[in-house]
């Protein structure tokens, strides 16, 4: 495939999400192999400094592609801008990152520009200029291999699943103009009060199930704040009402793949191993010896959560001083 | 306000384990149990609580095998009060691309003001929402978790982002919007229920019908190939740390600090 690698680079004001440079590592791994052409691409308002950021992960190109109309993410303004510049620069692989905002702008880019897509993939492997990509079906039971058909093929990779490369590089931010025609949708703001650390970014998660025994989630947060980790919840919680439904993990709620995932008095149904299972170390605290998360767990606690959780605490507080 | 509620009869994964088939092509569906898509449920509350606020109807769609009807039945019984079932040997295989095609058909064969969609299905992809707006040039929002009537032109809509956080905006109407769990709390839905839709007749459509050519759908139509399935890996079982609680917490920190990201 001649036709080169474009990355979609997500920033939310002016801060890259940890994702962007998840794919970009991952576009110039492929790029390398294919031997093509890695270009990034960053919107919004404002930008162009910002773009400088990207220089690190290798990127022969960096665009900036900049309008006061992408000052906040409007699907319909960054899919109009993007698939202007896709038209421009033609390039044969688009990678997003799969959070909610590449999720989003993939889905409706692919079907503007009639390419297909291959959503939250987990793995990407090249063989001769054929691209495989694995992703998770049926709430992560099972794994699907998929190849895409077609000039223009676009993937969407999923949070903490890529590793972080610095690859060095030269490549200077270029502007560029977008038509971001008539827009449907007016931007009124966000409300940013819940201040809590993204569960699918987040490096360490920190979830409470049925044995929290209530609304009271203070030792889980105070754990979780000493370890800079998010808060989760399992879907038992969640339906008592003990925690908001973006907080929930699991097969109906946030899938995630950090490097460590705590459960607290979490027994482990089905539908809650789906969206942890794939996390890289777990750790299961539950007086029950028989519950079944301990079967996914890689460390085993049978202790009382409320003794055991604020311990925990105090110990990692010592070390991290 | 004329509404449009896409809805999808899935395996029921959360109760049950899928087990790949022997060739590795698909999953073993002889045991299995099906429900409607999670999501689907508080698409369809949101609808009929619009509806009984601004008057209109609410129609259910699904793309699917003719056992999709029960889903289609299970979800008027909340209050809805059409049902339309799309189903054609020719529509199998279809990716996301594909069912957004067949439901612009059907779409464009009505007089919609409002579509909705659950946020994912089965497949976890959340796509087909994003794909069906862009190919009937209606604006979209995804993970739409609060709706509020302007005027009847234009929502405000309230969508689910990173942290939880919540980003408020206004479309205008008629758009697309996929919904999030917990915009609601969907009725629940009796055997009673069921038995007073059990006599409405739901119009079935097939390619023909929808005025589809059998390339543009259906596995020929897939620009997403499917090449197997495969099991994850497990791990091989938990370790059990034991002792004092203090000596339990020492020797998980020592975990921790080699393998678990704890500096």
């Amino acid at each position: 495939m001649s036709k080169g690698i474009m990355v979609v680079a997500e920033q939310s004001d002016g801060v890259f999400r940890k994702v962007t440079f998840e794919v970009l590592s991952e576009g110039k791994r492929i790029a390398d192999k294919l031997g093509c052409q890695l270009t990034a691409v960053v919107l919004g308002a404002d930008i162009a400094a910002l773009g400088q950021e990207l220089q690190a992960y290798g990127p022969d190109r960096i665009l900036a592609v900049e309008d006061s109309q992408l000052a906040d993410y409007l699907t319909d303004a960054y899919t109009n801008a993007l698939s202007g510049v896709i038209e421009q620069e033609d390039p044969g692989i688009l990678l997003f990152g799969a959070s909610v905002q590449g999720k989003d702008l993939s889905a409706r880019v692919a079907a503007r520009i009639d390419a297909p897509l291959a959503v939250d993939c987990v793995a990407i492997s090249c063989d001769g200029d054929v691209l495989t990509a694995t992703r998770p079906i049926y709430g992560g039971k099972l794994l699907a291999n998929v190849v895409l058909e077609g000039e223009r093929q676009l993937f969407s990779i999923r949070p903490n699943t890529a590793e972080i490369i610095k690859a060095g590089g030269d490549a200077v931010v270029e502007t560029v103009s977008a038509e971001i025609g008539t827009v449907s949708m007016k931007f009124i703001e966000k409300r940013m009060e819940t201040g809590k650390i993204d569960l699918t970014e987040a490096n360490i998660v920190v979830s409470g199930g049925r044995g929290m025994g209530g609304e009271d989630y203070s030792v889980v947060e105070d754990l979780a704040a000493v370890l800079g980790a998010a808060v989760g919840a399992s879907r038992a919680a969640v339906d008592e009402g003990w925690r908001s439904h973006s907080d929930q993990v699991g097969q109906t709620g946030k899938v995630v793949s950090p490097g460590l995932y705590m459960a607290f008095g979490i027994s482990g149904a089905i539908q809650h191993l789906a969206g942890m299972s794939s996390s890289k170390v777990i750790v299961a605290i539950n007086n029950d010896a028989e519950a079944p998360i301990f079967a996914k767990a890689d460390y085993a606690v049978v202790a009382d959560l409320f003794e055991i959780a604020p311990y925990i605490t105090e110990e990692i507080q010592k070390i991290s001083g | 306000m004329e509404i449009l509620v896409c809805v999808k009869r899935v395996p029921d994964t959360a109760e049950n384990e899928i087990e790949v088939n022997k060739d590795g092509t698909g999953i073993e569906t002889d045991d299995l149990v099906y429900s409607v898509n999670e999501w689907d449920n508080y698409a369809v509350e949101e609808a009929i609580q619009i509806r009984d606020k601004v008057g209109g109807s609410v129609t259910i769609v699904s793309v699917g095998d003719e056992e999709s009807e029960e889903v289609v039945r299970r979800e008027m019984a909340m209050g809805a009060d059409n049902g339309l079932l799309l189903t054609d040997d020719a529509f199998e295989g279809s990716d996301g691309k594909g069912t957004a095609t067949l439901l612009k058909a059907v779409v464009e064969k009505g007089n919609y003001d409002l579509i909705l969609t659950g946020a994912q299905a089965d497949d976890g992809a959340g796509q087909v929402g994003g794909m069906l707006a862009t190919m009937l040039d209606m604006p979209y929002a995804s993970l739409v978790n609060a709706i509020e009537m302007l005027d009847d032109k234009k929502l405000k809509i309230g969508r689910e982002i990173e942290g939880g956080n919540q980003e408020m905006s206004e479309i205008e109407l008629p758009c697309v919007l996929s919904i999030q769990t917990g915009i609601n709390e969907p009725r629940y839905v009796g055997i009673r229920g069921i038995r007073k839709v059990a006599s409405i007749e739901i119009p079935v459509y097939g390619a023909g019908d929808l005025g589809l050519s059998a390339d543009a759908i259906g596995a020929a139509g897939a620009g997403v190939k499917r090449l197997d399935y495969f099991v994850p890996e497990l791990g091989e079982g938990a370790e059990m740390l034991e002792g004092s609680t203090e000596e339990i917490v020492e020797k998980l920190i020592e975990l921790l600090k080699a393998k678990g990201g704890i500096k």
